[in-house]
């Protein structure tokens, strides 16, 4: 049978032969949840009579969405997890190590792995080549404790990007491109793979950007295949023991194929309130912005910073917009630290947060006011996403972030880059 | 949840019709995540971004009824989790998001994919799970709904996931 990667990876968890549309039992190597998540899922742990996790070097809490707590609600769901986690042997990644999917894929995922995890943007880690996936608290409790779940294998769809990138045009604008091509639910149950002349020869943060807005065309996993450059960067994370390289056969049952020519892309944006509701900034009517807001597991690693900081490097922020900077992890934040990035970037007017999810889930650090408008480099523009629903939000690339930072209002980054 | 007085297997109710994209962020808002270990308070705010009055108009047993993409987002089991809480039935959508879904199916909520094009705020609906048919009173139709995999009717019928794997002692699917 000639397999896809989802094939390939589930059926070597459920220790038997399966097919898309096959339900199995399965064992997982990673089980993760969040300051938001975590709490319930220690919860239903107890209510189950649970006192131990199966792995528990491989069963990780984050504290990453409210981190540090601005309230003292959270700060005491914090303790729970803190607490829990010492008597199990499971691991606390605390306040400032960063966003749980940068921490994933820095320290814990291996291609070929099964990741679950209590955050809809577990699918991250796919960038290298694992089957990795959201789910609620209640799956999770179950993963932490026995460290196997139940999964249906997912039909896939093949996503070729061919051709060329143009200059200004980045992973982001690729995925968005996609989503408005494939809409919110148009992968709905499916796992995404990706290929194509351009596809295969992303860089591994593009991959991450890629694989991460996933979800947001509904799928359950974004997978690219693990090669020379996954390689590389597990090198780079002293993980290259790790690596093993995963591909689908040749002649793999595919829903379908998609080829997406990426030479008439061009730098995109999703408008309120749907991720799938996106235009070229170049067709979009002057939007004026109070808030520009890089960082993110989408688009909060060093090169996003990097790309954000040449832009702004000796310009100044328009006056009456707040940029808000947040490193996806500490490694991040100390190598954009190392070579000046951050120190641009504050020259121009931004504002350098800790690490972690920041203004992105609404709970802290940028909560948009009435009436107001923010382009983020964040995954998703849902009604009442940073806090206030009387608001809007707009995602781009890092670099149209930047740039309409400088101008003030919503602008194409390919008129300081072209 | 309120039951037919005749035959205690059909729920009877009343429906609340949202639009599509009904995402987690609109039936539990992040501003509020610091009730997530509250779940009463929290469900005082169900659904509050599609609606701001949902939650002082619907009474136990009434039906939540979606257009496409029921769920999308987050996997917060907070959202189910609050419909539940708020006494609603059942949701019924012409399609959920996959982990709105699993969730739902997790904590005991039933969600029901059907044409929800004939279906309109304040109809009253009687479902049976069990044959899977709803009768919309009002405008006396008769929809069906798609089965639910076997894995998920375990599941269900076991009380959600915490009761099946302490029954089981692990998963038996």
């Amino acid at each position: 049978m000639y397999r896809t990667i989802s094939e390939k990876i589930i059926s070597e968890h459920a220790g038997r032969e399966l097919k898309a549309g096959d339900i199995s039992v399965v064992d997982v190597d990673v089980v993760m949840s969040q300051d938001g998540t975590g709490p319930l899922a220690v919860s239903q742990i107890k209510k189950m009579g649970f006192n131990k996790v199966k792995n528990p070097s491989k069963s990780i809490f984050f504290i990453d969405h409210a981190a540090p707590s601005p309230r003292s609600e959270l700060s005491n769901s914090h303790i729970v997890l803190r607490k829990f986690a010492s008597q199990t042997g499971a691991v606390v990644s605390d306040v400032g190590e960063g966003i749980c999917h940068q921490i994933l894929v820095e320290s814990y995922t291996c291609p070929g792995n099964i990741v679950i995890g209590g955050d809809s943007h577990t699918c991250t880690s796919g960038a290298l080549g694992a089957f990795a996936t959201g789910m609620g608290s209640t799956d999770i409790a179950v993963g932490y404790v026995l460290a196997k779940t139940w999964l249906m294998v997912p039909r896939t769809i093949k996503i070729n990007f061919n051709r060329r990138i143009n200059k200004g045009v980045f992973a982001k604008d690729l995925i968005i491109y996609l989503i408005g091509k494939i809409t919110s639910d148009g992968a709905t149950y499916k796992a995404l793979e990706f290929g194509g002349e351009v596809g295969n020869r992303l860089s591994i943060d593009d991959r991450f950007t890629i694989s991460n807005m996933t979800v947001e065309a509904g799928a359950k996993a974004g997978i690219f295949p693990s090669d020379d450059i996954t390689k590389e960067y597990l090198k780079s994370q002293g993980r290259l023991d790790c690596f093993k390289e995963i591909s689908a056969d040749k002649g793999a049952k595919y829903e379908k194929i998609i080829d997406i020519d990426c030479s008439v892309i061009e730098p995109m944006v999703c408008r309120p309130h749907t991720v799938d509701n996106t235009l070229p900034v170049s067709s979009l009517e002057k939007i004026m912005v109070n808030q520009v807001f890089i960082g993110t597991c989408t688009n909060g690693r060093f090169i996003d910073l990097k790309i954000a900081a040449d832009i702004l490097k000796d310009r100044k922020v328009a006056s009456g917009v707040r940029l808000i900077v947040v490193p996806a992890s500490k490694d991040t934040y100390l190598e954009a630290l190392k070579e000046g990035v951050l120190e641009t970037l504050i020259n121009s007017g931004a504002v350098v947060l800790s690490p972690g999810c920041g203004p992105c889930v609404g709970v802290h650090q940028g909560i948009l006011g009435d009436g107001e408008v923010c382009i983020s480099t964040q995954n998703r523009n849902f009604k009442g996403r940073m806090g206030n629903p009387n608001s809007f939000i707009y995602l781009s690339s890092p670099a149209t972030a930047a740039w309409s930072a400088v101008k003030g209002y919503i602008a194409d980054p390919r008129e300081v880059l072209g | 949840m309120v039951r037919n007085k005749k035959d205690p297997k059909i729920m009877i109710g009343s429906s609340f019709k949202f639009g599509d994209d009904i995402s987690t962020d609109l039936i539990a808002p992040g501003r509020f995540f610091h009730l997530r270990s509250n779940l009463p308070e929290l469900a005082k705010h169900v659904l509050e971004d599609a609606d701001p009055e949902f939650a002082k108009k619907v009474k136990p047993g009434d039906f939540v009824v979606g257009g496409r993409n029921f769920g999308l987002g987050s996997s917060r089991e907070h959202a189910p989790l609050v419909i539940k809480f708020a006494g609603v039935g059942a949701v019924l959508a012409k399609s959920f998001a996959r982990i709105f879904f699993r969730n739902s199916i997790n904590v005991g909520l039933p969600v029901l994919i059907c044409d929800t094009d004939k279906i309109d705020s304040g109809d009253i609906l009687e479902i049976d799970l069990e044959k899977g048919i709803i009768i919309n009173k009002t405008k006396n139709l008769k929809l069906k709904f798609n089965p639910l995999p076997g894995v998920m009717i375990k599941i269900l019928n076991d009380g959600g996931l915490t009761s099946h794997i302490i029954k089981n002692k692990g998963f038996n699917l």
